[in-house]
């Protein structure tokens, strides 16, 4: 059981994301709902490398042993670095909305076909 | 080895290449004269095209073509694939033909179209990123590098979409745009972690050779069919198109549809290729399942659209009405798939549907192309962007009423253009599947061909306002530009034959049968 | 070279050949405008024979006679308005509620792939 508990987080971060972006109001809580889920689906890439008892996979002055694996890690660095650019922008947006707006109400962003 | 050779060798690296280094040189030479870096683009988007019309003539000759980025050996060792691999085959190669003519047809018409923006560096640095993003998109052999070109172009596209930020309602557009992207991009991505867990292998080609249809493969096939969906605007998941084709420059609405279309290519090719060891199992069910929202997509967008009064979210919603037709006949060739390697053993009527939805996604860009370049040099000619206010514009801009003409007939299935010839293959193939699937896919042609005569009556004809007496026709680079797309929309429908044995069928070969695909990896290097 | 342009498509059970639908429609064409010709061409202009019949309503200047886009189809959608109405409550235009609809498709999709 406890050897599951990253997956069990995993789970956790991604319906408690879910649940701000589908649940929430203000813009800023769904850009956090967003990043909730991109820090859950990191975590799965991350905790999927783990072999039990292993070190990190660096070579230069390791004490030896087995090595977890080193793609996943890879695939989390470009991952992570997307996201910041994702948020990054989205929050820009919300910047420019709420000069055009005045609110960060997510109803008043549509209702084109009312 | 002639020039002509390394070039074609080269050219998966370069065809990424070569935009990915215009779009970071376009400020740089921008800075020197603004005509220059009109030139510069445009003639980029042509190297561009050369060098996907060679790599394609050569793809349909022979069969797939590898490129492996780093080496040229060490790509298989100790039974996992430890490169980054393009594979081109013949849809992709198909993929990136439309891909790269609409992107050259956009380039020409943002000539004139945004003569007078500010900030027009940024517009075409991120154009070429955009097309860098859609063609890495259907080039790749990688899932991860597929998540990645799919983020590059939802971050372009969304930049794009809120261009004019002096608009509240673009600003808007592009937030939704990019919350929605991201969304499905993660989902994308915790599907590829889960085959990754499963299987050791990023590579499709490795990983269709190892998957099994365990409980987690199945997860991960819902997770990536729907994220990818939903980035390609199939109902109920398709509100986002509205908002954002309508809200974007036109001519960004043109590269932004080859970008949805790319997403429904990654749809068909997780599903044919990627799960073509195994789809026989769930193929009956989930062929049903992308025949019905095909349906409700077909229905919806039609019934959506003619009640609107702004002429880019009315196209925008025929637009999803198109990508409709398209589900629903891939998803008939699904239903009818009985084992992948005998392609003979199809019941006749499932090869021809996957024929006619390939070939429909090529028409679909280029009709919609046109309508959306008509709309801008409607807004560019008279700064209105809704129907009310319209009216006997005919009198001023003849071309653009007869290019309007070539579109509505080309959208709606009216013969002799290339609508018709796509939507003959799909309504005498679904007919076999089901009467009634044909009669609604019928109705929903009349009705598109309804909603455009009421932009057509609305727009062009009428009486002549005074209000539009100083509206001249557009400049010649829009109208060169919809002269291309409207001369290709009547080369292909004379002579439909040609284009359908040469371009449409190896696609639809090559997405049918997986063994072609898995070629390089169990014959060996 | 010119046999491959003019080859018909072959769907699985028709045939579309589009050359030989322009040579009909040029055929008959010329057939509907040559009967044309054999009416009566002659009007007299000024008179109420040049007037459009507007079933007796007054017509007023040129620019407020166009029809404008909403009031197109007017009957259609007055028709289909329980169903208009139901699909306009549906585009709220929330992007909340665009999650809400892919997280609903997912969860039907799951049960529908894992059921089999």
């Amino acid at each position: 059981m406890i050897d599951n508990l990253p997956f069990i987080a995993v789970a956790a971060l991604i319906i408690i994301g879910l649940y701000a972006v589908l649940f929430r109001r203000n813009l800023i809580k769904i850009v956090i709902g967003i990043a909730l889920i991109e820090s859950g689906v990191n975590l799965f890439l991350v905790a999927l490398g783990y072999r039990t008892g292993s070190i990190a996979p660096i070579y230069t002055s390791s004490p030896g042993g087995i090595m977890s694996y080193p793609v996943p890690q890879a695939l989390t660095l470009t991952s992570i670095v997307i996201g910041v650019a994702v948020l990054a922008l989205m929050l820009s947006l919300i910047i420019h909305i709420y000069r055009h707006y005045g609110s960060l109400d997510v109803r008043k962003l549509g209702g084109e076909d009312q | 080895m002639s020039i002509m050779d390394f070039l074609l060798q080269q050219s998966p690296a370069l065809i990424i290449a070569i935009p990915l280094l215009g779009a970071f040189l376009t400020p740089v030479i921008s800075r020197i004269s603004d005509k220059g870096r009109n030139l510069f683009v445009i003639l980029i988007l042509a190297f561009t095209a050369f060098l996907v019309f060679i790599l394609a003539m050569h793809v349909f000759e022979t069969g797939p073509m590898t490129y492996v980025f780093g080496s040229t050996q060490n790509v298989v060792s100790n039974n996992t694939v430890i490169r980054i691999l393009f594979e081109v085959d013949a849809l992709s190669a198909f993929m990136a033909i439309i891909g790269i003519i609409i992107a050259f047809a956009a380039a020409i018409y943002s000539w004139s179209f945004m003569d007078n923006e500010t900030g027009l560096d940024k517009y075409y640095s991120l154009m070429l990123l955009m097309v860098v993003g859609m063609l890495g998109m259907v080039m790749t052999g990688d899932m991860f590098n597929f998540f990645v070109f799919l983020e590059i172009t939802s971050i372009a596209s969304c930049a794009l979409i809120a261009f004019r930020t002096n608009k509240a309602n673009a600003v808007a557009a592009g937030f939704k745009y990019i919350v929605i992207s991201t969304i499905g991009a993660l989902f994308v991505l915790m599907a590829i972690a889960i085959l990754y867990g499963q299987y050791d292998a990023l590579n499709i080609a490795k990983l269709a050779q190892s998957i099994t249809f365990s409980f987690a493969d199945k997860i991960a096939l819902v997770l990536l069919v729907v994220a990818l969906a939903m980035k390609g605007g199939i109902v109920p998941m398709h509100m986002w198109v509205a908002d954002a084709y309508g809200r974007a420059p036109a001519s960004i609405s043109l590269i932004l549809i080859a970008a949805t279309q790319a997403s429904l290519y990654g749809v068909f090719r997780v599903l044919f290729t990627l799960y073509g060891n195994v789809i026989t199992m769930p193929s009956i069910s989930l062929g049903w399942v992308m025949v019905i929202l095909g349906l409700l997509t077909m229905l919806i967008g039609v019934i959506m659209a003619l009640i609107q009064t702004d002429l880019k979210r009315l196209i925008a919603y025929g637009a999803v009405a198109e990508l409709g037709y398209i589900f629903l006949a891939v998803g008939t060739g699904l239903t009818v798939l009985t084992t992948p390697e005998n392609v003979a053993n199809i019941a006749g009527y499932g090869f021809e549907a996957i024929k006619g939805g390939i070939f429909h996604i090529f028409n679909d860009i280029l009709d919609i192309g046109l309508l959306f370049m008509v709309a801008g040099a409607l807004y560019f000619a008279t700064k209105e962007s809704s129907l009310n206010k319209l009216g006997g514009l005919a009198r001023n801009m003849k071309y653009t009423t007869v290019f309007f003409l070539i579109g509505l007939l080309a959208v709606s299935g009216i013969p002799p253009l290339n609508g018709f010839s796509s939507k003959l293959l799909i309504y005498e193939s679904i007919f076999q599947l089901n009467p009634i699937l044909s009669i609604i896919a019928i109705l929903a042609s009349i009705m598109l061909l309804a909603i455009f005569i009421k932009v057509f009556q609305s727009a062009f004809l009428g009486p002549a306002l005074p209000q539009f007496s100083h509206v001249k026709e557009v400049p010649k680079s829009m109208l060169l530009a919809m002269g291309i797309v409207a001369a290709l929309i009547v080369f292909i429908g004379l002579f439909p034959d040609l284009f359908v044995t040469n371009v449409v069928e190896p696609a639809a070969n090559a997405l049918i049968n997986n063994q072609e695909y898995l070629q390089w990896l169990t014959g060996g290097i | 070279m010119l046999e491959e342009f003019i080859k018909t498509l072959l769907t699985g059970n028709g045939f579309w050949n589009p050359l030989v639908w322009i040579l009909g429609f040029i055929v008959i064409f010329l057939v509907v405008y040559i009967l044309r010709g054999y009416g009566n061409a002659t009007y007299k202009k000024g008179t109420s024979q040049t007037q459009s019949f507007l079933s007796g309503n007054p017509e007023y200047e040129k620019q407020f006679m166009h029809v404008k886009a909403s009031n197109l189809y007017w009957g259609w959608t007055n028709a289909m308005k329980w169903i208009i109405d139901i699909l306009k409550k549906m585009h709220t235009g929330n992007v909340s509620d665009y999650v809400l609809w892919f997280v609903i498709v997912l969860g039907v999709l799951f049960i529908f792939v894992g059921l089999m």
